[in-house]
């Protein structure tokens, strides 16, 4: 075992410090340190998408950064995207359209979705396709998502094909 | 009387008979009654364990188009069907 | 739909009542329990495909800081070789030793410190080698069963079933056309995206908690006590929320191990697959070589078919032969059939379920042939299946009859589509493939506990695990008899000492029969609450109605929700080994277009039509029915285990075994047929596996249209197709 490191971060708008081993990705950390479940291991080598986090504004697969990293970053996971007030409209389309069956993916997903919404808010199904391909469902066949998606940007009062 | 459809790996022991018809208003008598008929048959559907003579886990009874769920006491109707088939394995449960 | 049903909730779309904690992350999966001075297992698997364990010292593992207990076989109270090797390993990741450490890293490495001496032995990995009489045999013990028939002589083929009616060579006599193919799969995973995880507590009373995903809680249970040797009602199973199963978590890999480490050390014990050990050593679909004879007249009646199936069981036999067998000529009428099925050991993992189980296999064969034939007859294949399809009375070829079936409805419904009515070319090399499929579903144990909130809200208790809505569909069918929203009865998937036995979610079976027992729940419910108004009211019971969600007599009508103040408490619990799932079939079309330079197939279009039954919640129907096609689009063109000479799996993780994402897939258009099946009070059919049969052959019927060239293997990746075009 290796000396632990300590970390100072900010994840869901609050100041957080950790200990971490180097070797630690952000992904065990959240998880097993910081019990911050939501983000799932699925393959732990960036492959499915499954621990979706967003880093200083980018989607980023936590089990491919390490805890380390997080030093002086902004990190938002799954547990801070619903507020006091209610659920993201995101997570609120997701339930609408059906979007999850086991909902293993969907933590993932919706911080995946999130990033694309703030970046492009007026996607094409194309570039929605294009954007979460790195993101794995067994489940759904993608369709149910795709629509959750694409209805996201039409109730944030932007149409689809802009 | 139940027509009973011998499964074709069987029919060595019917004399070649695909189907035979046979007495029996439950799982039970029926086999009982084919074993009088043909012997040898029940050694094959069937197997024995801490709780008797049973039909074989590998083989499902389909009376009348449905596997039966009640086991040697399943009900024969007077003119049912009766198949004994591979049972299912590949974890569906039935 | 419900307003056309007479229904009002069953039908219609209600949020999932366990949505909000899936999008917001707080949702509990397998792995997601944490204690304090919880230990982490990990599990030494077999570098080699076939080899003797020679030797096994893991006193260096031992002494390694931080690690705190090795077991190995001989210390499972019940020897279960596919759980820990005993004296053999039978595929590269067989089990061989667990192990508990202070943290995942530790006990990585300590991994690395046990040492074994294996003397490895020839390794036979392909099913068509393995029934060679010169093959490598894998269990001297091993005879083949020939419905109770053994013949004695080791080999590797452990079952033979057949399949007769009719005479087949008169059958072909008869025919005008007579197309034969020979068709190989590879092994394929259910890929779901949660890996294998199992959590473990042992108290110095006995007492044994297993935390873990799984579709069926109970089955846990009985294989844990069993392999640890102890009373079912000392081992609690408790089952958190599964993040996909597809038939791949009906046993258990890794629980037994962490029990046994938890009952040795007092400790917490958490073991949870990585991906590679979710490849190499869970339980995949077998590969199958598919050997099909069939022949028709030129008015399109099929005449006879005659089929050679060889499934693979992988290291132990069980293959899904029977299944495969059963299924394949369902949705036909025969009059002579010659079906032989082989299930063959291999060194492989251990062969498992996988959604319809065998039937996607045999199917290919089946419906790709049948393409053929329409190629040659220059039939329409949906006009060829209307002429030989089944209906109600007629046989499955294999024998039992028919009950109410949808197979036609399903046919005609994709004639009358509008993606069936557009032409699928414009120039480039594309193509249209049709397919249908059937599976049979099942039913069985389920166990239902209501309980009447004294404001009229239901608390509903079940024993089937959720993995893709089954809270919601079996709350809305005891809804649907109370008179009452599905918002107001509460679902909760509960663990082992709480709700009576219940079989797996599997089979297609939860929504059927899960259901159906909730429904006599509520019945059930109904019937006490009856009695205690009559009490309340001074009548007679039968002069108590309920009807629309209200108890009345002569002078009274109050609602549900009132009549549960009067009548508190109230349970209604059911257990019941249930009956008539419905057998159901689905009928694909699919449009591809084949790009001639690189080979890669891209799927333009899809439509999935199924007989559901009855849809209890459509859009989570629908779900099956997408994802089902969805996974069939990646057997057919991308998924397959590849292995070296040696028997090595050399793709065993998502990078290289290639399951589709959302930029490889259209959207899946459904169309939902609805017969209702007789042997549910509201016609449900099983809906989850049926979509899985027919994609295989949709596609490569599609695919050989596309290029004129007969696709017979799967996958049809870049290089296969290259190769049937002759570019390679």
């Amino acid at each position: 075992m290796s000396r632990k490191v300590h970390v100072q971060t900010q994840i869901n708008g609050e100041n957080v410090e950790f200990l971490c081993e180097p070797r630690q990705s952000m992904l065990e950390v959240l998880r097993n340190e910081l019990d911050l479940t939501g983000a799932k291991e699925g393959c732990n080598n960036g492959n499915c998408g499954a621990c979706t986090i967003i880093v200083e504004g980018r989607p980023v697969n936590s089990c491919c950064m390490l805890g380390v990293e997080a030093e002086g970053k902004e990190i938002q996971t799954i547990e801070g995207v619903a507020t006091p007030e209610g659920l993201h409209p995101l997570q609120q389309k997701f339930l609408e359209h059906a979007a999850l069956q086991c909902g293993i993916c969907t933590p993932g997903f919706i911080m995946n979705a999130k990033v694309l919404l703030e970046t492009n808010p007026n996607p094409t199904e194309e570039e929605v396709r294009f954007w979460l391909a790195g993101n794995l469902c067994r489940c759904t066949g993608y369709d149910k998502i795709i629509r959750a998606v694409l209805d996201t940007t039409e109730t944030t009062g932007v149409s689809t094909n802009g | 009387m139940a027509i009973v459809a011998i499964p074709s790996l069987m029919r060595d022991l019917t004399q070649g008979k695909a189907e035979v018809v046979i007495q029996g208003s439950t799982l039970r008598e029926l086999v009982e009654n084919i074993e009088a008929q043909f012997p040898g048959v029940k050694d094959r559907l069937c197997h024995e364990d801490a709780n008797g003579v049973r039909i074989s886990p590998y083989i499902g009874v389909y009376v009348d188009g449905a596997l039966v769920e009640k086991g040697m006491r399943s009900p024969i109707g007077d003119s049912s069907e009766v198949h004994f088939l591979p049972a299912i394995s590949g974890g569906s449960e039935s | 739909m419900a307003d056309g049903n007479g229904y009002k909730v069953v039908g219609t779309r209600p949020i999932r009542h366990d949505g909000v904690d899936k999008v917001t992350g707080r949702a509990k999966y397998g792995a997601d329990l944490n204690f304090p001075d919880m230990l982490f297992g990990k599990i030494l698997r077999s570098p080699h495909a076939h080899a003797k364990i020679v030797s096994i010292d893991v006193s260096r593992a031992l002494a390694h800081p931080g690690v705190k207990d090795i077991v190995t076989s001989k210390d499972l109270p019940i020897l279960s070789e596919n759980i820990l090797a005993e004296d053999k390993v039978f595929y590269k990741g067989h089990a061989i030793v667990g192990l508990a450490a202070v943290d995942v890293h530790t006990a990585e490495e300590a991994l690395s410190l046990i040492d074994i001496e294996y003397e490895v032995l020839p390794a036979v990995t392909d099913v068509a080698k393995a029934i060679r009489e010169d093959s490598v045999v894998l269990h001297q013990s091993l005879t083949t069963n020939t419905l109770g028939e053994k013949t004695g002589k080791p080999t590797n083929i452990s079952s033979h079933v057949r399949h007769q009616n009719g005479d087949v060579e008169a059958g072909f006599a008869e025919a005008d056309v007579v197309v034969e193919r020979t068709f190989t799969t590879q092994t394929v995973h259910q890929g779901y995206i949660e890996p294998i995880t199992a959590t473990a507590k042992y108290n110095p009373d006995g007492e044994l908690t297993v935390w873990t995903s799984t579709q069926g809680a109970f089955n846990v249970r009985q294989q844990v006590a069993g392999i640890l040797d102890c009373p079912a009602s000392k081992v609690r199973v408790v089952p958190l929320e599964i993040g996909g199963g597809f038939g791949g978590k009906t046993t258990v890999y890794v629980a037994p191990v962490a029990a046994l480490l938890a009952m040795r050390t007092g400790q917490i014990v958490k073991v949870t697959m990585t991906r590679d050990e979710v490849f190499e050593g869970t339980g995949p679909a077998p590969a199958t070589l598919i050997r099909l004879k069939m022949g028709a007249t030129k008015d399109g009646r099929i005449t006879a078919a005659d089929t050679d199936l060889f499934y693979e069981g992988g290291a132990y036999p069980g293959s899904a032969v029977g299944a495969g067998a059963n299924c394949m000529f369902a949705a036909y009428k025969i009059p002579n059939l010659m079906i032989d099925g082989f299930d063959v050991v291999v060194n492989k993992p251990s062969s498992h379920a996988y959604r319809a189980p065998g039937a996607p296999n045999s199917s290919f064969a089946a419906e790709c042939v049948i393409d053929e034939i329409c190629q040659k007859l220059d039939l329409d294949p949906l006009e060829f299946r209307m002429i030989n399809g089944a209906k109600e009375g007629d046989r499955n070829p294999i024998g039992p009859r028919h009950g109410k079936i949808g197979y036609l409805e399903t046919v005609e419904a994709a004639q009358t589509h509008d993606h069936y009515q557009v032409e699928v070319g414009n120039g480039k090399l594309r193509g249209r493939g049709v397919a249908s499929g059937y599976w049979g579903n099942g039913a069985g144990r389920s166990s239902v506990n209501l309980t009447v909130n004294q404001d009229g809200t239901i608390m509903l208790l079940e024993g089937s695990t959720d993995i893709g809505g089954t809270r919601a569909s079996i709350a809305m069918q005891a809804a649907e008899v109370l008179g009452i929203a599905a918002e107001d009865v509460r679902p909760a998937v509960v663990d082992t000492n709480s709700i009576g036995e219940t079989g797996v979610t599997g089979g297609s079976r939860t929504t059927h029969a899960t259901g159906l027992v909730a429904i006599r729940a509520a019945e059930s419910v109904i019937e006490q609450m009856k009695e205690k108004l009559a009490d309340h009211w001074e009548v007679n019971l039968n002069q108590v109605d309920f009807a629309d969600g209200t108890f009345l007599n002569s002078d009274n009508q109050i609602s549900f929700k009132e009549a549960a103040r009067i009548c508190s408490p109230v349970v209604g619990s059911v257990t019941e080994s249930t009956t008539g799932a419905g057998g159901a079939f689905g009928t694909h079309v699919v449009d591809v277009e084949v790009d001639e330079d690189t080979g890669k197939v891209e799927v333009l279009r899809y439509t999935a039509v199924q007989d559901v039954g009855t849809a209890i919640h459509p859009s989570y129907a629908e779900g099956q029915i997408q994802g089902g096609a969805v996974q069939g689009i990646g057997w057919a063109l991308s998924e397959e285990y590849v292995y070296d000479q040696k028997g090595q799996m050399v793709n065993a993780s998502f990078l290289d075994y290639r399951m589709p994402t959302s930029y490889d897939t259209p959207m899946v258009d459904t169309v939902m047929v609805e017969v209702p099946n007789p042997g549910h009070p509201f016609g449900v059919r099983g809906v989850g596996e049926v979509p899985l049969v027919p994609p295989l052959a949709a596609i490569a019927n599609a695919v050989s249209r596309a290029i004129g060239v007969r696709m017979t293997h799967l996958p049809m990746n870049p290089g296969s197709v290259l190769k049937a075009l002759n570019k390679i």
